[in-house]
């Protein structure tokens, strides 16, 4: 276990409910949190100052509406490389040096490098492709999603 | 801020199914308010309406009509996986027939320790994969053992697999909209 990583008896059994009620949904209401508080059997205030502790300690990252951003218009991507081990900083260097790379990650696999590309059309993704080419030598072997079917990080505390 | 204050609930064009939804200049003065987070006061969508310089009302039918054309997808608490304890993280991917991953691709993503599943294109011969599943665990012993089960529900159109486990994030930036 990561040393970050909270104990699971420092959340108590209110916190486990609220995390795992907050996981589904949250109404659109006058006061929804005096709603969800009701639901989970305590007040307004105490659901305040738990969530507020949750986020704090970032055992929560966020709270919030979940956008999705391909409905806003715009182009997304997942996109691996290939990168022999002695080139790799040179090539992440070059990589995350374009904006239009939202995230990039090192995984353990021949196919070593992974990130996320967003741009406003799709024609760009293909250019930005190219120019990640150009500038590291290496192929880009795009990975764009075909068709989803699920995406919710929910888990169950 | 004039733009935002002086447009109408009228004129927001209905999406295509698939396509881009359009959205107007209020809609997204409300995403750039509210992509940090929803206020923890007890009136939230009040406190949003004053920010943004509308009615509650109107905050409130913007949020449900949005979540109704799936530009919002909830509203919810994310869970930070390592703080909980889920601390391997791996991509597990799947070479499935072609003809079959319909089916097979929400059975997958069904399963609670998944957390996203899509179909992606394969690059053969080099990348044999079309089917990918994040799993969430709290050890590598544990992440292998839901692949396994995976596997399992897959039976003879499993036709290889492989886990890649994240080593080290490169770069991460939220996406963000401007004001």
């Amino acid at each position: 276990m990561r040393p970050d990583a909270a104990r699971p008896d420092a959340l108590d059994s209110l916190d486990r409910r609220i995390i795992n009620t907050l996981q589904d949904g949250f109404p659109v209401s006058e006061r929804p949190y005096a709603e969800v508080a009701r639901q989970l059997g305590t007040d307004e205030d105490t659901l305040l100052a738990r969530l507020k502790r949750l986020l704090d300690e970032r055992i929560l990252t966020r709270f919030g509406p979940m956008y999705q951003a391909e409905r806003l218009g715009g182009a997304f991507s997942l996109v691996a490389m290939k990168v022999p081990p002695e080139d790799f900083d040179r090539v992440a260097e070059i990589v995350n040096g374009f904006t239009e790379v939202a995230h990039n990650y090192q995984r353990e696999h021949a196919f070593n490098m992974w990130f996320v590309l967003a741009t406003e059309t799709p024609e760009a993704i293909t250019d930005v492709l190219r120019r990640i080419e150009q500038a590291s030598g290496y192929p880009c072997y795009n990975m764009p999603k075909l068709e989803e079917y699920y995406v919710r990080l929910r888990l169950p505390v | 801020m004039s733009i935002v204050t002086s447009a109408t609930s009228q004129g927001i064009e209905e999406a295509r199914a698939d396509g881009p939804a359009a959205i107007d200049s209020l809609d997204r003065a409300l995403i750039v308010a509210t992509q940090a987070g929803l206020p923890l006061v007890p009136e939230p969508y009040a406190h949003i309406a004053a920010e943004v310089g509308i009615d509650v009302q109107e905050v409130m039918q913007r949020l449900r009509r949005m979540q109704d054309r799936g530009i919002i997808r909830r509203i919810a608490a994310v869970p930070n996986h390592y703080r909980l304890g889920f601390t391997a993280n791996g991509m597990s991917v799947w070479n499935v027939p072609d003809d079959r991953i319909g089916e097979l691709g929400p059975r997958v993503g069904a399963l609670e320790f998944v957390s996203h599943c899509y179909h992606r294109p394969r690059h053969l011969p080099d990348w044999p994969y079309n089917l990918f599943a994040m799993v969430h665990a709290g050890s590598r012993e544990e992440a292998h053992r839901k692949v396994q089960m995976i596997s399992q529900l897959l039976g003879e159109d499993d036709h290889g697999h492989e886990v890649l486990f994240s080593q080290r994030i490169l770069k991460k930036t939220g996406l963000r909209l401007t004001a």
